[in-house]
């Protein structure tokens, strides 16, 4: 294949990545950003949201875009329920210390794992997408619903965007993290935000994945590798900056889409991961990352 | 420290002495009118033979370990109910290797030292096969691996590693290139796992291809972890008239569809291995590019129209209906290709069993050297895939292979190879290798 289609090829590839990267990894960031729990079961909360697209898109049996979209707004509520309810119950109880929520979170990722394993079972299963269109270039076919991926992630993008800039949930998230004490003192009911955060964070890898799951089936060892690009993301861009994770997504989803069409996966594996380490060394707030207070 | 000289001497009175007799006697009456107890009665001791199951319940292979396991059970089963071995029932002791080499090492470890069992077997993924095997040499532990990995048959593992129940990788590859060459093109690219079991594709293929006068033009390796397949595809040459595939793990369904969306109608011949798509329902809407290519199948998963009465009995014993599916749920696909090699694999184990007349671990170099001494394995109850040539020198077994065509959601054989097909110079000889 000759290199302009090619070059054509390994971007749009990149950019489906960086779309779904930057959904799951703004979740991540969103939570550490205001509660500072860094949270290591989010990647199986994105595999919920597989998993559950199927089961839900599976009980429909008309047209395969009813049960899409009924899983793309079913599956959410389910999955920040279940979010919510460990926050509650486990979190909460933890006072959100660091060292603590680590290990719970880390609990949590194998209670989810095994639990839908031993209930969804070892599969990988798929969702029809909602529609099938083949876009055929000159050189290549390449598939209509990646490109929706692409266009419905930058819409939900500017979403929360909206949300965390415009509306007065932003406003009390925002302060929540500028300063949890201060806050408190302005009378804003901080574990109410913490529970609220924490449930949105995992419904935004929920969405990410009902979204890749026509493409990618449901498995229930998906959420590991969205896990580890997930902290790489949230380590370059700066905890808890919308604009750092939206720019460091697209950088690492770009470059591993570029340089494993190219070249080979693993090395790009290895420059997003040499990338982190260079930033943790010469800049360990990250790229946008405000300083330490 | 207690004192043991204040203890009293024998603690035995006569009411219990006559309660013990009494005990022993009402066990006598029930043993000798319950069937289960006098069947095992000839045997020196009635305690059980000890199997270790080796299975992948969890990690990538988990889809291949649920069937091993139904399959496991349900031939003791029918072993436990025709009397056992050698009038001793078989006892099947399950372990989880989450399909991790290092894992698989311990795993073989634990059975060896806790469990005591008297072989372990049903090891798949070739990456654990490989890390478990040399710790099953050092224990003295037969190990009987169901793997289609050529280690066994190469020669690069030990005297304790058999496969007798399915066939290896290279024995596959050289029956099915003469039919690709003839039949579908010469020029093959090929995409495989980036791990042992690929590599023996690798190793095998090219020679085979190039044995028939054809030319591998391009050998694509992928990550067995991979998720996404897009980006591989541009490097098919555009001169290519088959695309040989071999793909597992649970991302197979992503690499047929994203094949499908590369290509459209548009496309070369394609010949899998059933590998890319065990498990997978091929009525998926996805997969309907598949329709009109061809895969390589160890057993057919669709019941064919000259099933053998064999194929039918063992279909019914492990729960699988006509179209390779769970009877209990449709949704559940079997890995029925390669799942026969854990049946026949216990029915092997059974029968060198009793040629050595095994009555412990003590014998387990006359259980070696039965297993050695097999020479084939005729079509039957307990070997319902067909006949099979057994090598003692290689430990491995020889029989036929299907290449079965996908027309309407599901396949028919449209070639089965001969034993001879499948037949290499073979220079391993483990017999060698003292016990």
């Amino acid at each position: 294949m000759a290199f302009g289609p090619f070059l054509l090829l390994a971007t749009l590839e990149g950019l489906l990545q960086a779309a779904v990267l930057t959904l799951t990894a703004l979740g991540l960031s969103l939570v550490f950003g205001v509660m500072r729990v860094v949270n290591v079961a989010h990647g199986e909360f994105y595999m919920l949201g597989a998993v559950v697209a199927w089961w839900v898109a599976s009980m429909f049996s008309l047209h395969p875009a009813v049960g899409f979209f009924a899983a793309l707004v079913i599956s959410p509520l389910i999955v920040g329920a279940i979010a919510f309810a460990s926050e509650r119950l486990i979190l909460k109880r933890l006072n959100y210390d660091p060292e603590s929520t680590i290990v719970a979170t880390i609990g949590m990722l194998y209670i989810i794992q095994q639990t839908v394993l031993l209930t969804y079972g070892p599969d990988a299963r798929p969702v029809s997408a909602p529609f099938y269109y083949r876009i055929q270039l000159p050189w290549f076919g390449y598939s209509g619903y990646n490109l929706f991926v692409i266009a419905a992630a930058i819409v939900l993008l500017l979403a929360v965007w909206f949300v965390l800039s415009r509306t007065r949930l932003g406003l009390i998230m925002r302060a929540t993290q500028f300063d949890r004490e201060m806050a408190q003192a302005f009378g804003i009911p901080i574990e109410r935000v913490y529970a609220f955060v924490f449930a949105a964070g995992a419904m935004l890898a929920a969405i990410a994945a009902v979204l890749i799951v026509p493409i990618r089936q449901a498995h229930y060892l998906m959420g590991l590798d969205p896990l580890l690009l997930s902290f790489i993301v949230v380590i370059l861009g700066g905890l808890g900056s919308l604009r750092g994770t939206v720019i460091a997504a697209l950088l690492i989803g770009l470059s591993d889409g570029i340089i494993s069409v190219f070249f080979s996966p693993t090395l790009a594996k290895i420059i997003s991961t040499l990338l982190v380490t260079l930033v943790l060394v010469f800049k360990p707030e990250g790229l946008f990352g405000a300083k330490a207070r | 420290m207690t004192d043991k000289t204040s203890a009293p001497k024998s603690s035995v009175t006569r009411r219990t002495t006559l309660l013990g007799m009494g005990a022993a006697t009402g066990a006598g009456i029930l043993s000798s009118v319950s069937p289960g107890f006098v069947r095992y009665s000839h045997a020196q001791t009635s305690a059980p033979i000890k199997l270790g199951f080796e299975c992948h319940r969890t990690g990538i292979g988990a889809s291949y370990g649920r069937w091993y396991e139904r399959v496991a059970r349900a031939a003791v089963k029918i072993i436990n109910e025709e009397g056992g071995i050698n009038g001793r029932p078989v006892k099947l002791i399950v372990e989880d290797d989450g399909t991790d080499p290092k894992r698989g090492a311990e795993v073989v470890e634990k059975f060896a030292t806790q469990h005591k069992v008297d072989a372990v077997f049903g090891t798949l993924f070739s990456h654990v096969v490989v890390a478990a095997a040399p710790r099953a040499g050092e224990l003295k532990m037969p190990y009987l691996v169901v793997s289609e990995g050529t280690h066994v048959s190469s020669g690069s593992l030990n005297r304790y590693c058999f496969q007798p129940g399915i066939t290896d990788v290279r024995s596959q590859v050289t029956s099915v290139a003469p039919w690709i060459t003839q039949n579908l093109g010469k020029k093959v690219t090929m995409i495989f796992p980036d791990y042992a079991f690929g590599y023996d594709h690798r190793d095998n293929l090219p020679p085979a291809i190039k044995a028939q006068g054809g030319e591998v033009v391009e050998m694509i390796a992928v990550p067995p972890t991979e998720t996404s397949f897009t980006r591989y595809l541009p490097r098919i040459p555009a001169d290519t008239d088959v695309l040989y595939h071999i793909m597992v793990g649970p991302a197979v369904l992503t690499f047929v569809t994203e094949l499908g969306q590369f290509y459209g109608s548009q496309r070369p011949q394609i010949f899998g291995f059933i590998d890319s798509v065990e498990a997978v329902d091929l009525s998926t809407p996805q997969l309907s590019f598949l329709d009109g290519t061809y895969f390589w199948e160890g057993m057919p998963r669709y019941a064919q129209k000259d099933q053998s009465e064999w194929d039918k009995f063992y279909r019914t014993a492990v729960g699988v209906n006509e179209n390779g599916a769970s009877i209990a749920d449709p949704k559940d696909i079997a890995t029925y290709a390669h799942m026969y090699g854990v049946w026949e694999t216990l029915f092997t184990i059974k029968q060198a069993m009793q040629t050595a007349g095994y009555n412990g671990p003590q014998d387990k170099a006359k259980f070696i050297e039965a297993l050695e001494a097999i020479e084939t394995f005729e079509e039957g109850r307990d070997h319902p895939q067909g006949n099979k040539i057994f090598n003692g020198k290689n430990h491995q077994v020889y029989g036929h292979h299907n290449i079965s065509k996908v027309e309407g959601g599901r396949m028919d054989v449209v070639h089965r190879t001969s034993i001879e097909d499948g037949m290499y110079e073979v220079t391993a000889d483990y017999t060698k290798m003292s016990l």
